[in-house]
C-alpha cells in the first residue's frame, strides 16, 4: 500500500509538474470561424507568415458551410461559450450583434489606415461610428454576359440598362434548344439567396421592405410588379428548375456557357472570367446592376468580416490578427504568393488604385463601380427606417426574408400566383412585427 | 413451364432485383468516387463525362487544408468509446429486460425507443448548454457522452431481441450450477449472442462514424470528427464538389473497409434468430 502510495504520489506530481511546465511555455491559440471561400482559404495558408511574425500566437480553423456558421456562431456567441476568437461574420450581423455588446471594436488606430477602407463597406460594418468588423472581402452585384451572344442577337448592353432592356435582350438570346438561356438569376429560396437580389430588383421598382412606421410592404404595387417580372423572366428564359439556383449553380452554369446574362455577386467576375475553370473566359463582358424607376438600391453590398466576441480570452492577440489579416501588407503578400488577380477585393481603395490590380483584374473598374455606388443608408425610393440594401439589418428580417423568398419561389415554381404569394408572405411579416413590438 | 423452370426463373428475378437494388444504393458512393478525381471544371460538366483524365488534385488539397489524421483520430476514439461505453450499459439492461421481465419492460422498451423519434434540433439548445456549463463543449468526452445516449435505446432494443430467443433452460442449468448474475451474463449470456452483440457493436460504430448534426453542433477543432471536416468543404461563393467530393471519398473510406471486413459478422448478427 505504501508503494502505491508513494508511485501515486511520483506520478501525479510529475503531471502536475508536466502541466505548469507546459502552461508557461503554451502558445495562445486564436480559433478563428470562417467559411469556405477562396480567399479565406488563401488567408489560412498565409497563417504560418503571420505566426512567424508573432511568435507564441497559434491559429487554428474551423469551417463551416455558411447556414451552419451563422447557427454556430450565434449560439456561441449568445450562450457566452467562447468557443471562437475570431468570428467571419456578414455586414448584417456586425451591427446587431455590436449593439447588443457582443463584439469588441476593431482597433484601427496607427498603421491600419482605416480611412482606405472603402467607406460604403466600412459605414456597414459600424455601429456609433466604431468598427466592429474588420473587412476581409467584399462585393455588390453587378451583370455578367456573353458579349458573343449579345453582338449576336444583334442587341446591346450598356454599362447600366434597366431591367426591362436586359429582359429583351435575354428574350433575343434565349435558346433553349441549343441549351442556351437567356437570362440565370438565384431562384432557391433564402435570405441570403433569391431574397437578396429580389430585394434590389424591388429596390429598383420603387419598392421597400418597411414603411417609416415598420409596417411591411411587401403587397404593395412596387413588390408585385417587382416580383411578377422577376418570375416572368426567369420562367420565360430562364434554365429548368431555377427554384434550386443559388450562387453556385448558376455560377456553374455560365462557366458552361448555358447562360446569357447573370446578375450576381461581383466575386463571380473573377471565376467567370479564369481560363482555367470558364469555358467562355474570353467571351465575358461586365456591366452595371439594372435599375427601374430609380438606381437607388439596385445593387447589393456585402461583406465579410473579422470581428471578436467579447467573450475571447485572447482580445490583444486576435486584435493583432484581425489586422493583419485585413491591412494593405496582406493585400501585397496574397499577390506576392497568388497574383493580383487573386487578392481579397471589395475591401481597400488602395487596391484598385493599384496598376498592377488593374491590370491582373478585368473586372476591377466594374466591380469598383458598384461597390463604390451601392449605399446601404439610401437605398430605396420612398423613405425608411432601416439600413442596408438586401437585406435589413434588424434581427426578425432574417426570418421573415426567408419567409419571402419561399414565397417567392414557389410562386417560380408556378405553384402559386405573384399575389397570393405576397399576401401570405405580408400577412406573416406583420404577425412577426407585431410580435416583435414595433408597433 | 416446368417446376424447375419457374424455380430458375424465380431466382434469376430476384438476384436481378437484388442486383438493382444494390446498384441504386451504391450509385451515389461510386459517382462521389469518380469526382473525387475530377476537376472542379470536369465535376459540373453537363452531360457528366465518365472517362476522363483522373487527377489527385483533390486529395493533394485535402491533405494540405486539412489535418486528416487528426480528424479520422476523433472519429475512430468517439465511434469506439461511444460504442464501448454504450455496450456496457446496454448488455446488463437488455439482460435483466429479457429474462426478469417486468409489468412495464415492453413500455419501457417502446419509451426507449421514442427518445428516437424526437428531432435531435429539439434538444440542442439545453444540450449545447450543459455541454458549456460543465466544459463538455469541443471535447471528445462531450461528443462520446451524446453519441452513447443517441444509440443506447438501438442497442439496448437489439440486445433484447438476441438475448431474449436464448434457451432460459441454460440459465437455469447455470443457476443450478451455482452461477451469479455476473457469471450467468459474463459465461453465458455473452458467448451465447456473442455474434448479434458484434453485429449490434458494427451497427453503433456505423452510425457514430456518419453523425453529422451533433458532431458539427458541438466542436470547433479539438473534437471535430470527419462529418466535420467534410462540411469545411461546402462553399457558399465558388466551386467545390470536386473537393467536396474527395474530402467525402476520405472520410468514407474507413468504415466502408472496416463494414466489408465486418459483413459476415453483420449479416450474421442482423439475421441472427431470424428462421427458426
Amino acid at each position: 500500500m505504501k508503494n502505491f502510495a508513494k508511485a501515486a504520489l511520483v506520478i501525479g506530481t510529475s503531471c502536475a509538474a508536466t502541466m505548469l511546465t507546459t502552461d508557461a511555455i503554451a502558445d495562445t491559440v486564436l480559433t478563428v470561424a470562417t467559411v469556405n471561400n477562396g480567399q479565406m482559404i488563401q488567408m489560412q495558408k498565409l497563417t504560418p507568415e503571420f505566426e512567424k511574425a508573432n511568435p507564441g500566437i497559434k491559429i487554428k480553423w474551423v469551417t463551416l458551410p455558411e447556414t451552419q456558421l451563422r447557427q454556430n456562431l450565434t449560439q456561441d456567441i449568445a450562450n457566452k461559450s467562447g468557443l471562437y476568437d475570431i468570428m467571419t461574420i456578414g455586414m448584417y450581423n456586425t451591427p446587431i450583434w455590436a449593439k447588443r455588446g457582443w463584439l469588441s471594436p476593431i482597433n484601427t488606430s496607427g498603421k491600419y489606415d482605416v480611412k482606405d477602407l472603402i467607406p460604403s463597406i466600412r459605414q456597414g460594418l459600424s455601429y456609433k461610428d466604431k468598427l466592429y468588423g474588420a473587412p476581409f472581402y467584399g462585393e455588390s452585384s453587378m451583370v455578367m454576359y456573353r458579349k458573343d451572344l449579345v453582338e449576336k442577337a444583334g442587341m446591346k448592353i450598356t454599362d447600366r440598362d434597366k431591367w426591362t432592356h436586359i429582359e429583351k435582350v435575354a428574350k433575343a438570346i434565349n435558346d433553349p434548344k441549343k441549351g442556351i438561356y437567356g437570362i440565370c438569376l438565384r431562384g432557391k429560396a433564402g435570405w441570403g439567396a433569391n431574397t437578396a437580389l429580389v430585394t434590389t430588383i424591388v429596390n429598383a421598382f420603387g419598392g421597400r421592405w418597411f414603411d417609416m412606421k415598420w409596417h411591411p410592404q411587401i403587397d404593395s404595387p412596387e413588390w408585385k410588379k417587382a416580383v411578377t417580372f422577376y418570375v416572368n423572366m426567369l420562367r420565360k428564359y430562364g434554365p429548368p428548375g431555377a427554384t434550386s439556383d443559388n450562387f453556385n449553380q448558376d455560377l456553374a452554369l455560365f462557366e458552361q456557357g448555358k447562360c446569357g446574362i447573370w446578375v450576381d455577386a461581383t466575386i463571380a467576375a473573377s471565376f467567370v472570367s479564369n481560363p482555367k475553370e470558364s469555358k467562355v473566359a474570353d467571351k465575358v463582358a461586365f456591366a452595371q446592376a439594372p435599375y427601374e424607376v430609380t438606381k437607388k438600391g439596385s445593387n447589393w453590398l456585402w461583406s465579410w468580416a473579422l470581428a471578436i466576441p467579447v467573450t475571447s480570452k485572447h482580445q490583444a492577440d486576435a486584435q493583432k490578427f484581425v489586422r493583419w489579416a485585413t491591412s494593405k501588407g496582406y493585400i501585397k503578400l496574397v499577390a506576392k504568393h497568388y497574383g493580383w488577380a487573386s487578392v481579397p477585393t471589395g475591401t481597400r481603395e488602395s487596391t484598385y488604385a493599384n496598376p498592377n490590380f488593374q491590370k491582373a483584374a478585368i473586372f476591377a473598374k466594374a466591380e469598383f463601380t458598384a461597390i463604390k455606388s451601392a449605399n446601404p443608408e439610401d437605398s430605396t425610393l420612398k423613405p425608411v427606417p432601416y439600413k442596408g440594401i438586401q437585406f435589413v439589418s434588424i434581427p426578425e428580417f432574417q426570418s421573415i426574408g426567408t419567409i419571402t423568398g419561399q414565397m417567392i419561389s414557389t410562386a417560380l415554381a408556378g405553384k402559386m400566383s405573384v399575389d397570393q404569394a405576397l399576401e401570405n408572405a405580408q400577412k406573416i411579416a406583420e404577425r412577426q412585427m407585431r410580435a416583435a413590438g414595433y408597433y | 413451364m416446368t417446376l424447375t423452370q419457374q424455380k430458375k426463373l424465380k431466382t434469376v428475378l430476384i438476384g436481378s432485383l437484388a442486383w438493382i437494388i444494390a446498384l441504386v444504393l451504391f450509385f451515389p458512393i461510386f459517382w462521389m468516387f469518380l469526382t473525387s478525381f475530377k476537376t472542379e471544371a470536369q465535376a459540373i460538366a453537363f452531360p457528366p463525362e465518365l472517362f476522363f483524365k483522373p487527377t489527385l488534385e483533390n486529395f493533394a488539397i485535402v491533405q494540405e487544408r486539412s489535418d486528416y489524421l487528426y480528424h479520422a483520430m476523433n472519429s475512430v476514439v468517439i465511434s469506439f468509446g461511444a460504442t464501448i461505453i454504450a455496450l456496457i450499459i446496454a448488455i446488463p439492461a437488455a439482460y435483466s429486460m429479457a429474462f426478469f421481465p417486468g409489468k412495464r419492460t415492453k413500455d419501457i422498451l417502446l419509451w426507449m425507443l421514442s427518445t428516437k423519434m424526437l428531432p435531435s434540433v429539439g434538444v440542442l439548445v439545453p444540450i449545447y448548454l450543459l455541454g458549456r456549463d460543465y466544459g463538455l463543449l469541443d471535447t471528445r468526452t462531450g461528443l462520446i457522452i451524446i453519441f452513447t445516449l443517441m444509440n443506447l435505446p438501438i442497442i439496448v432494443w437489439m440486445l433484447f431481441s438476441y438475448f431474449k430467443d436464448l434457451p432460459k433452460e441454460i440459465l437455469e442449468a447455470a443457476r443450478m450450477d451455482g452461477a451469479t448474475p455476473w457469471t450467468e451474463v459474463t459465461k453465458v449470456v455473452m458467448p451465447l449472442s456473442v455474434g448479434g452483440i458484434i453485429s449490434t457493436g458494427l451497427l453503433s460504430i456505423i452510425l457514430c462514424w456518419n453523425e453529422a448534426f451533433w458532431s458539427i453542433n458541438l466542436t470547433a477543432t479539438n473534437a471535430a470528427p470527419l462529418t466535420a471536416m467534410i462540411a469545411s468543404y461546402s462553399s457558399p461563393e465558388g466551386l467545390f464538389w470536386a473537393k467536396l467530393s474527395a474530402a467525402s471519398t476520405l472520410a468514407c473510406a474507413p468504415i466502408i473497409i472496416f463494414g466489408w471486413f465486418c459483413q459476415k459478422q453483420l449479416v450474421q448478427g442482423l439475421t441472427f434468430g431470424a428462421v427458426k
